[in-house]
């Protein structure tokens, strides 16, 4: 590795990629730094490894990411796989370590394409062994062929519930319950952006077949679930739910929950970027103009990571912020820049059209997002609960900064990642200060846990 | 009701002086620009250590520990501390000189608290400590506490005793209109006759519109904290020649200050960490403890504290003003003397004299002649 | 809980997990060859002792922390199996190494 690069790239999923070999085809030398030892990210995990068989049954849209991925390997970039970036600082320096050794380097133009992240929603028990992510159980499925043996509960709202399940019933996995906690009163939310996502219908199509094809084989959606409980004294054992009033018992070893995906902002985070809510997607997103550029020069962002839109978003914002690194760099002008990315934009518009709805339509209500019961656990580190989270607003802490500072909220190994939104949503919900006012955990680097060996090998001329 | 007492700072020491007050039925009102403990007092490294002061310091600091051993009939919390001492280590012989030397003087000044050890009693009360170190100078009453418990407990004593904080005022003028002080924000103005200026690494700008014009430079040291680990060593750690402050909190982490500086952005008060220096950091730790190689840091960060030239506070009364008092520049060793500076203030504001010595800390020591 | 689609994997590598010799398919993650051995929790938290296991998978959570190969606090989702590994669950704040 060298310590300096024109352009350096964080994330191989699909934005990275796309941004990667369009910069590389323009002669930009360029680094692509990963933490995965194989390209593709979250959404085309092991995409070169898998079997063709599992491949199948994870469906076209899975497949699509192996032609990404040829395109990298057949390229000139600079790929590093097990690469964790820990530092990054408007200054443009990248503190990494590749192979258990640390190091500097600089970049002209930094592009991060970090992806999302499941979004945290903390209900009682989900610390118990046997709850998992659905996107856990879903890499478990693409990257080692693992799936549920004595059947799964899925949980939660969202696309990718539907879609895993639809995946597992193709992997012939039995699945004793979906349980959707969307409230029904969305379908009046969602209404209005309908007609602008029957623009981008394919999506709708896809889900409704999936939906149908469920229901065919017997697996029914159970709809208005509340009060979801997971209960067990080493390991999960059974769930609770309400529906209609009632109140239900499941006995299960596994239950996989989702509640959409929000951006990792991590790494913008720590620049010092500058990141506004978003309360249609309910998450922080990073500032960004229309070609990636973030509140600070030379950092770009695209791809899930700068707002959530999907693979393919990804794929086009990813081309273009490599076109605006060009156009920087000086390689390309204003005029080329525009001309080349014609098509990407008008693509990622038209992709775009579904997103208004889906937010609206899976949009989780206010109650979840405040975890109502006191004694669920918010901060899985440090095992701080809701009612010490609210106990701390009563005693005069507003912001999520004091939140964490008073109660150790956030100060785990996680970095907060789990529970920061989380907290501030109960904070907001409290009488403290809004979500938008009161901020967000100011970043601590290094972003990812950093030995004092590696640190120690840095900079090695430094003396006292 | 009008306030007797207005103090600019929600720190450590605004607090620490309005507990003080208000306990003498002074009503006080305690202004911050940010949120309570937002910069140096919420985030330092709470070392209680008497251990190595400047001789100007070591009387208050003496005080300074008799009250923090009794910190829970001051603010009904014992602010998390625990008092294993804090050692001093000589790697070497100069190292030895030098901290017997150290000793000698501040028994020549009539303190006990300070007491050379030899290599046997080192590493019976060290024994994870690299086998190089030769002996040590320690304080057995030192300790450590959480700053922003010990802050918290501050200022819900003060408050549940009548004191008024109010969060979120930036004071954008401080004037003197013959009767009384008028601080004015944005969010109205505050008035009183007596006025406390705690604003720490913001203290100089209420200086100057006092008329007083000090050298305080603020600085932003970086700290370290790593993964919780089994118990391994109770006493905080420095070293005769080198940077380190170390210590294992009550919870498992390591806490590794070095007085390394952050670079700081004082207008957006935003700091970026000196990777260069916190590797020097690391460095130094391994050489004492290389069996924390593999020890993962989770943390880092940088407080923003006044520093003066001589790393010696401002304490005492105004240069300007019979009704003004300053406490601030405590050069990133504040902590410590935050509940006595809260009885020298009072003292002087209510008696007009103190019973400690504070001449060394006068503003005046800055004002050209 | 978990079972494994295909049961003769081209190539596999033998771990210790829990003192149990397991054979593996090679490319694994340590959180997926955990899981699959059905071992239940993989961890007890510092703070009150309850017991955890992986949770997210991908590097976020840092709910999976395990000793392998003797160092505590790895993240068992980032970490892949190979020959030889020792994987143990971590209790509390694991071990120092001396």
């Amino acid at each position: 590795m060298k310590d300096h690069y024109s352009l350096v790239i964080v994330g191989a999923g699909p934005a990275g990629l796309a941004a990667a070999v369009n910069a590389a085809h323009h002669g930009l030398d360029v680094a692509l730094l990963d933490e995965q030892p194989a390209p593709g990210g979250q959404i085309y995990r092991a995409i070169e490894s898998i079997p063709a068989e599992r491949s199948s049954l994870l469906g076209a849209e899975y497949q699509r990411g192996s032609e990404l991925v040829s395109v990298l390997r057949d390229s000139s970039i600079e790929y590093y796989p097990d690469t964790q970036v820990w530092s990054l600082n408007r200054k443009l320096e990248i503190g990494l370590v590749c192979s258990n050794t640390a190091a500097m380097i600089t970049a002209n133009q930094i592009l991060l394409a970090n992806g999302a992240m499941e979004r945290p929603l903390p209900f009682p028990g989900w610390t118990l062994p046997g709850v998992m992510n659905a996107g856990a159980g879903q890499i478990l499925f693409k990257a080692h062929g693992i799936v549920p043996a004595d059947g799964v509960v899925l949980a939660g709202s969202g696309p990718l519930l539907l879609l895993l399940a639809w995946q597992y019933l193709h992997a012939g996995v039995k699945i004793k319950a979906i349980l959707d906690l969307t409230p029904v009163h969305n379908h009046l939310r969602a209404l209005p952006y309908l007609p602008r996502a029957l623009l981008a219908g394919h999506y709708l199509m896809k889900g409704m077949a999936y939906k149908k094809e469920l229901k065919r084989a017997g697996i029914s959606t159970l709809h208005n679930i509340s009060e979801l409980r997971a209960s067990g004294r080493e390991q999960l054992e059974s769930i609770s739910f309400r529906q209609n009033g009632r109140q239900h018992v499941l006995e299960t070893e596994l239950l996989l929950t989702h509640f959409g995906v929000i951006p990792h902002t991590q790494l913008s985070r720590a620049a010092g970027c500058r990141h506004d809510w978003d309360s249609s997607q309910q998450c922080w997103r990073p500032q960004l103009d229309e070609w990636g550029n973030s509140s600070i020069d030379g950092i770009l962002i695209a791809g899930d990571g700068g707002g959530i839109g999907g693979a393919r978003t990804a794929e086009h914002a990813g081309r273009l912020a490599a076109l605006e690194a060009l156009h920087q760099l000086a390689k390309i002008d204003q005029r080329q820049r525009d001309r080349l990315g014609r098509k990407d934009r008008k693509w990622m518009r038209e992709d775009l059209h579904v997103r208004p709805f889906l937010e609206a339509f899976f949009h989780i209500p206010g109650k979840l997002l405040r975890v109502p019961d006191d004694g669920t656990i918010v901060c899985r580190c440090e095992e701080v609960t809701a009612g010490e989270i609210r106990m701390a607003v009563a005693n005069g802490h507003s912001d999520s900064n004091q939140v964490k500072f008073q109660t150790r909220c956030g100060m785990g190994p996680c970095q907060g990642r789990q529970c920061a939104d989380v907290v501030e949503n109960i904070i907001a919900a409290t009488g403290g200060d809004s979500i938008a006012r009161g901020g967000h955990y100011r970043g601590r680097p290094p972003v990812t846990p950093l030995t004092l060996g590696q640190l120690a090998s840095l900079y090695p001329e430094e003396k006292e | 009701m009008k306030p007797d007492v207005l103090i600019i700072g929600g720190g450590l020491m605004g607090f620490s002086v309005a507990l003080q007050l208000v306990k003498r039925g002074t009503r006080c009102k305690v202004l911050d620009k940010d949120s309570a403990g937002r910069h140096a007092s919420g985030v330092n490294a709470g070392g209680l250590r008497q251990l190595n002061r400047h001789p100007a310091e070591i009387p208050i600091s003496v005080a300074a520990a008799d009250m923090w051993h009794n910190i829970e009939s001051l603010v009904d919390s014992d602010c998390d501390t625990r008092f294993p001492g804090q050692i001093r280590v000589a790697e070497n012989a100069e190292d030895m000189q030098l901290l017997e030397e150290r000793a000698a003087m501040v028994r020549g000044l009539g303190f006990e608290h300070e007491e050379i050890i030899d290599r046997d009693e080192l590493y019976r009360l060290v024994p994870a400590l690299a086998p190089h170190c030769k002996g040590a100078l320690i304080c057995r009453n030192d300790g450590y506490g959480r700053p922003f418990h010990a802050l918290d407990a501050f200022r819900r004593k003060a408050l549940s005793l009548g004191v008024e904080y109010h969060a979120s005022v930036r004071a954008d003028a401080i004037e003197h209109n013959g009767n009384e002080w008028c601080v004015s924000s944005e969010k109205g103005e505050f008035r009183a006759p007596v006025l406390v200026n705690c604003a720490g690494a913001w203290a100089a700008r209420v200086a100057a519109a006092l008329g007083e014009s000090v050298p305080l430079k603020p600085g932003a040291p970086m700290l370290m904290i790593t993964e919780r680990l089994p118990r391994f060593i109770e006493p905080v750690i420095g070293a005769a020649s080198r940077k380190l402050s170390f210590k294992q909190m009550q919870n498992g982490t390591l806490l590794i200050g070095g007085a390394h500086m952050a670079e700081l952005d004082f207008e957006h008060q935003t700091t970026d960490m000196d990777w260069a220096k916190l590797a020097l950091s690391a460095r130094t730790v391994m050489a004492l403890f290389p069996q924390l190689e593999n020890v993962r840091i989770v943390r880092t960060w940088a407080g923003i504290e006044a520093f003066m030239p001589d790393n010696l506070p401002v304490i005492g009364r105004s240069s300007r003003s019979p009704y003004a008092y300053h406490a601030f520049g405590f050069s990133a060793h504040g902590f410590q003397l935050s509940p006595v500076v809260g009885k020298i203030i009072s003292q002087l504001i209510l008696d007009e004299r103190t019973e400690f010595p504070i001449e060394p800390f006068n503003i005046q020591r800055f004002c050209k002649r | 809980m978990l079972k494994r689609l295909d049961d003769n994997p081209e190539k596999t590598v033998t771990v210790t997990i829990e003192g149990q010799p397991v054979e593996v398919p090679a490319g694994e993650t340590v959180a997926a060859a955990v899981l699959a051995s059905g071992i239940g929790y993989t961890r007890t938290t510092p703070v009150s002792g309850s017991p955890r296991a992986p949770f997210c998978l991908m590097g976020v959570c840092y709910e999976c922390l395990m000793i392998i190969d003797g160092q505590p606090n790895q993240r068992a989702c980032k970490e892949y199996v190979a020959e030889g590994m020792t994987i143990e669950r971590q209790h509390g704040t694991g071990v120092l190494q001396t």
